[in-house]
């Protein structure tokens, strides 16, 4: 089976958040925990679906991903653009894997760049 | 403009109270997300790709300063300091958070604001010719109607649980800029040879996984049976309706299954048996609405402006703003100006908290307060002296906001795409930023001329891309995106759905088939014409072959 790991969105803000090696959950696809078989996979749905029923997230699920060098890159074009937030707005998306975490990061600036006329 | 009455205040209070309720319940665990669910979405309240999404309802596109003041505040205190205007006339917030959410509604309702009937299988806000009140063309003004149907379907308990969403659509003019065809009921206003106004009644039109036009099943129905006539449609959909499959539940599908003198005939059949009984609008009801909507207190002018007309002849760059986003008043020595929020490079649709306060303030000392959402995604004011027009120019350049491309090929309609929406096959918003950037030149732009680009970013078609002069569709081709091409589509009176042109291009290069599009409408037009009459006399052929070459792969 190709490699999967497990992403949900949290439930106090909908944020993208992916089942991480150390048994939590972390904003940064490179953090998370990569299976490579049906078993394992069951197994960090189960866990994830406990994380439902304690409220942390919503909706898991698994997806493909692939280990390029030292990075993790989803797939698919959606989770492409989940794992880094829409790529439209360069203030608004997440900063590579391993930032210092959303709220202090630059990439929350709330001033806006798009071009005007 | 309409103005909550006690009756209104008490609901959304009582609204806001319960969903603050669930909210906690939710967070607590009392309630699951399948619980949840559908009561957020009763609130607007969607879950995107990043986060949640709140969509606040504008009745038929209408505001005042208080409340575009209030939508600023709400998007930098809750949100992340912009909004996104959608081609429903809402506005979208991208980022709340779930616990903000009670508190955001209280505030939206402290300005008779709302997100109801923004989801959900009921009669969704009546969407209005973005001009009412004040088109040189305009029979009647559509926000009065749009307020009937509002009053009448509110938590209508007998239509709360149709088959599907239900949308109408409501003009003022003969000519239709509500894009009426495309819904599932639309109403133009017209007058009948006795002088007496009434409606078209078009039904089952819609974009969508299946898009239809419309169908007239009424040439011309007294105002005052409105609410009756409605009723009975509402009534054959509500019994005869598809309820077990989901894409087959639009009254679109029921119209076209039944056939459209059927269909027809069974709806005047159910109006002759309830209309004796049925709670239609005495032509007192429909004045007291109107008094809501009475004009403001124009100036009296004449129709010229020395003022304007000196300051159109010394600025060209005024000049080429007024020939774009102006439209004529039916009020003499006024303007209606339409902002564009299609900066070249822009987010179709976004404006920042800052853009919407200067909208407000230049609303407040120039338009008597008031500001429409256009389904185009673009804001306008209704009310402007021909005097004050340079002013409120001169407002919005200083601000980076008067782009002058109002109907041009760079006033792109764009839905959220795969950047938010968690249904979306491809991006949206890059491709028409990047369509944008590519006929940046004003020039051309005019060379080019009336050019209507719509994209979707998903079957759902929110992008209205059926009915662009040029439609983009988005698809995901083994989890890459890729855009279909359709052409000769038109949400006017003269409505049409555009015709697939053929296999889709990848998204690093739909940009250059559009611009292939392009040249091959300015090598073939004649005088005077814009794209969709060429491509309407010409046919899909030449274009086809610009794209594929004479073997189309
Ligand atoms: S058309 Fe599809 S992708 Fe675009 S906003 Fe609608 S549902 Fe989302």
């Amino acid at each position: 089976m190709a490699q999967h790991v497990v992403t949900a969105n949290r439930l106090g803000d909908g944020g993208v958040v992916y089942l991480s090696t150390a048994g939590g959950w972390t904003e940064w696809l490179s953090e998370a925990d990569i299976v490579d078989s049906d078993a394992d996979e069951a197994r960090l749905l189960a866990i994830a679906e406990r994380a439902v029923a304690a409220r942390l997230v919503v909706a898991p699920y698994a997806i493909p991903v692939e280990r390029q060098g030292a990075s993790l890159k989803a797939l698919s074009q959606r989770e492409r653009i989940r794992a880094k937030g829409p790529t439209i707005h360069p203030q608004f998306c997440k900063p590579e894997a391993g930032g210092t975490g959303l709220e202090s990061s630059a990439c929350m600036s709330t001033t806006n760049t798009t071009a005007h006329w | 403009m309409y103005v909550y009455d006690e009756y209104d205040r008490t609901l959304v209070a009582e609204r806001v109270a319960q969903f603050r309720g669930q909210v906690a319940r939710r967070l607590s665990g009392e309630l699951s997300e399948d619980e949840f669910r559908p009561l957020r979405l009763m609130n607007g309240l969607y879950m995107q790709l990043h986060a949640y999404m709140l969509r606040v309802a504008i009745p038929y596109g209408t505001l005042s300063s208080v409340q575009m003041r209030q939508l600023a505040m709400i998007a930098r205190k809750y949100d992340k300091g912009y909004g996104h205007f959608t081609t429903r006339q809402n506005i979208q917030y991208n980022w709340p958070k779930l616990d903000a959410v009670p508190d955001i509604l209280a505030d939206l309702a402290k300005v008779e604001m709302h997100a109801h009937q923004t989801s959900g299988n009921c009669i969704r806000n009546v969407t209005a010719d973005q001009y009412a009140g004040a088109a040189a063309d305009e029979i009647e003004d559509a926000r009065i109607t749009s307020e009937v149907i509002r009053q009448w379907s509110t938590f209508h308990p007998e239509f709360s649980f149709l088959p599907r969403k239900f949308k109408i659509a409501v003009t003022g003019s003969p000519h239709d800029r509500a894009a009426i065809k495309v819904h599932d009921i639309g109403l133009r206003t017209i007058r009948n040879d006795h002088g007496e106004v009434g409606y078209e009644v078009v039904v089952g039109g819609g974009l969508g996984r299946t898009p239809i036009v419309g169908l007239t099943i009424r040439e011309f129905l007294p105002k005052r049976h409105l609410l009756s006539y409605l009723e009975a449609i509402l009534r054959v959909y509500n019994q005869e309706g598809r309820r077990d499959n989901l894409f087959k539940a639009r009254i679109k599908i029921l119209v076209q299954s039944m056939g459209g003198t059927a269909f027809t005939e069974k709806v005047e059949a159910e109006w002759r048996a309830i209309r004796k009984d049925a709670v239609d609008f005495s032509s007192e009801d429909f004045a007291r609405i109107a008094a809501q909507f009475a004009p403001p207190r124009y100036v009296t002018s004449t129709a010229h402006s020395a003022e304007f007309e000196a300051a159109r002849l010394a600025d060209k760059d005024f000049e080429a703003w007024c020939r774009t986003n102006l439209a004529p008043h039916k009020q003499p020595g006024y303007a209606i100006v339409n902002i564009s929020l299609k900066p070249i490079g822009g987010v179709p649709g976004d404006a920042t908290a800052e853009d919407m306060e200067l909208f407000a303030k230049i609303a407040e000392l120039w338009s008597f307060s008031a500001i429409r959402v256009t389904h185009s995604q673009n804001l306008v004011l209704p009310y402007v002296r021909l005097s004050d027009v340079h002013a409120v120019w001169q407002a919005l350049r200083g601000a980076g906001l008067a782009a002058p491309n109002i109907d041009l090929i760079t006033d792109i309609i764009s839905c959220p795409g795969l950047d938010y929406c968690n249904l979306a096959n491809a991006r949206s918003i890059p491709v028409a930023q990047r369509i944008s950037e590519r006929f940046a030149s004003l020039d051309r732009q005019y060379d080019i001329g009336e050019l209507k680009i719509k994209i979707s970013g998903c079957i759902n078609a929110c992008g209205h891309h059926h009915v662009g002069h040029i439609g983009l569709l988005g698809v995901d081709k083994k989890g890459e995106e890729f855009y279909q091409i359709t052409l000769g589509g038109s949400a006017d009176e003269n409505a049409s759905l555009g015709t697939l042109v053929g296999p889709a291009f990848s998204y690093d290069r739909v940009v250059d088939a559009v611009e292939t599009l392009v040249e091959t409408y300015v090598t073939k037009r004649q005088p005077g014409e814009i794209f969709l009459d060429t491509y309407r006399r010409l046919g899909v052929a030449p274009f086809k072959e610009a794209l594929y070459g004479s073997h189309p792969a």
